[in-house]
């Protein structure tokens, strides 16, 4: 396959999710070939005399695959999760209504998921790589929304324990998850 | 199906409270909440136990009466009528379909289906071509002589479903109509009530699974009888995808 065929490819799959740039297929198939995991396999000029340059997997390049196939994802390999830090600022931050932060952030996630359910509703039962993305945004929107609701209920219960203020400060018992978000994934 | 009734809601509350108890003991269920729904709309309620769903679709429906506010079912305030043109409005407007104990089990699903017709006085025949009608609508017409023990929990569900929106009827209200279902056949019925909404019904649809409430056009999130919450309606389907990359 050529550049423009993997960019193709990787976008029907992904149903134009995460929009790829041709220059990025280019770069990454200049830096796999110096690792030695594809190879040039011919060129080809179609019919306006562009230049195709075709790649192929080399052994190592079909090991390396197989081996990311293999391996389950690391959570603690992707970004940092910004929603997990805000909440955990705001808890205990003067001034900083954090029900009203998560409200907002619920009524976001939720328009978000019912986009991708109307989406969804769209797509031909035979079109499975696509649904399978797009299931996996739709289940990761509802995990939002359901640990927001758990996070409502959560400080609801420390309000009527602190006996009125519904959000006094924080005390460790609502930092924890924060904490944990800031100290292990300063990847990236 | 859209026709020119449009211009009224199917279903709107307006400024409804409904208080159980008098003095300190009062139980406010809920408070000043107005909610409409349009043919061809389906609106998801949410919220946490005792929030007030139950009571928000126990007044749409004409089950129960607000303490202050009006509700009105395709443009007919309920306040105003007496019992038995409220109890008309509610057979011949409204279809409910609930998490169970949806159907008679000693009837097919054509006869379960045409029930509702017949009570409302149509003729036997007449009842039962608008019952194959609606069972057609939702993919279930070649089961119509099976009995709901013989039908799956997502077929049980289809037929609820036809007969909630058998005849003139335009207004679903529905209570956890996935519970008892896996997520599969859950999700089946979801896409059959947004055919129908699709296709000209409006409904309500109460369910505590966000995953559920996607399927609508409207999510509202009910908390302590008051909406603290609503999406507003869809954008197009194109902007969808431009803030997910990266």
């Amino acid at each position: 396959m050529y550049g423009y065929q993997l960019r193709a490819e990787f976008e029907s799959r992904t149903g134009g999710t995460w929009p790829l740039n041709v220059g990025q297929v280019y770069t990454t198939l200049a830096r796999l070939e110096r690792d030695g995991l594809v190879e040039p396999a011919g060129e080809l000029a179609d019919k306006d005399a562009d230049k195709h340059v075709f790649y192929r997997c080399t052994e190592a390049g079909a090991a390396e695959l197989r081996e990311w196939f293999d391996s389950p994802v690391n959570p603690e390999g992707r970004p940092r999760d910004e929603l997990a830090i805000k909440l955990g600022l705001a808890v205990g931050s003067p001034g900083v209504d954090v029900r009203a932060v998560i409200q907002r952030q619920r009524t976001h996630t939720m328009r978000t998921l019912r986009d991708y359910t109307r989406l969804k509703a769209d797509v031909a039962e035979t079109d499975l790589a696509w649904q399978l993305v797009l299931d996996s945004l739709i289940f990761q929107a509802e995990a939002e929304v359901r640990w927001l609701d758990y996070c409502q209920e959560r400080l609801e219960r420390a309000g009527a324990e602190a006996g009125g203020t519904p959000l006094g400060r924080g005390g460790p018992s609502q930092g924890e998850g924060a904490d944990g978000v800031l100290a292990g994934r300063e990847d990236r | 199906m859209s026709t020119g009734e449009e211009q009224a809601a199917l279903l709107e509350l307006r400024g409804v409270s409904r208080v159980h108890g008098e003095g300190p003991t009062a139980v406010h269920a809920l408070r000043d909440v107005s909610v409409s729904v349009a043919a061809g709309e389906l609106v998801a309620v949410m919220g946490p136990s005792g929030s007030g769903k139950s009571t928000l679709l126990n007044l749409a429906g004409g089950l129960d009466s607000p303490t202050k506010g009006q509700v009105a079912v395709e443009g007919v305030e309920l306040g105003g009528l007496s019992r038995g043109a409220l109890a008309a409005v509610r057979r011949r407007s409204v279809g409910y379909v609930f998490q169970e104990l949806n159907l008679v089990p000693a009837l097919t699903a054509a006869e379960n289906v045409s029930l509702p017709r017949e009570l409302d006085g149509v003729g036997a025949r007449a009842a039962r071509v608008e019952a194959l009608e609606a069972l057609a609508a939702v993919d279930m017409e070649e089961l119509a002589q099976r009995f709901p023990d013989d039908m799956s929990g997502g077929q049980q569900q289809r037929v609820a479903i036809a007969r909630a929106l058998v005849g003139p009827r335009r207004l679903l209200l529905a209570d956890e109509p996935t519970g008892a279902l896996d997520s599969h056949t859950g999700e089946a019925v979801l896409r059959l009530l947004r055919a129908r909404c699709d296709s000209g019904a409006g409904g309500v649809l109460v369910t505590h699974e966000a995953r559920h409430a996607a399927w609508a056009d409207r999510v509202v999130f009910l908390r302590d009888g008051t909406v603290v919450d609503d999406t507003g309606s869809a954008p197009g389907a194109e902007t969808l995808l431009s803030g997910t990359a990266g």
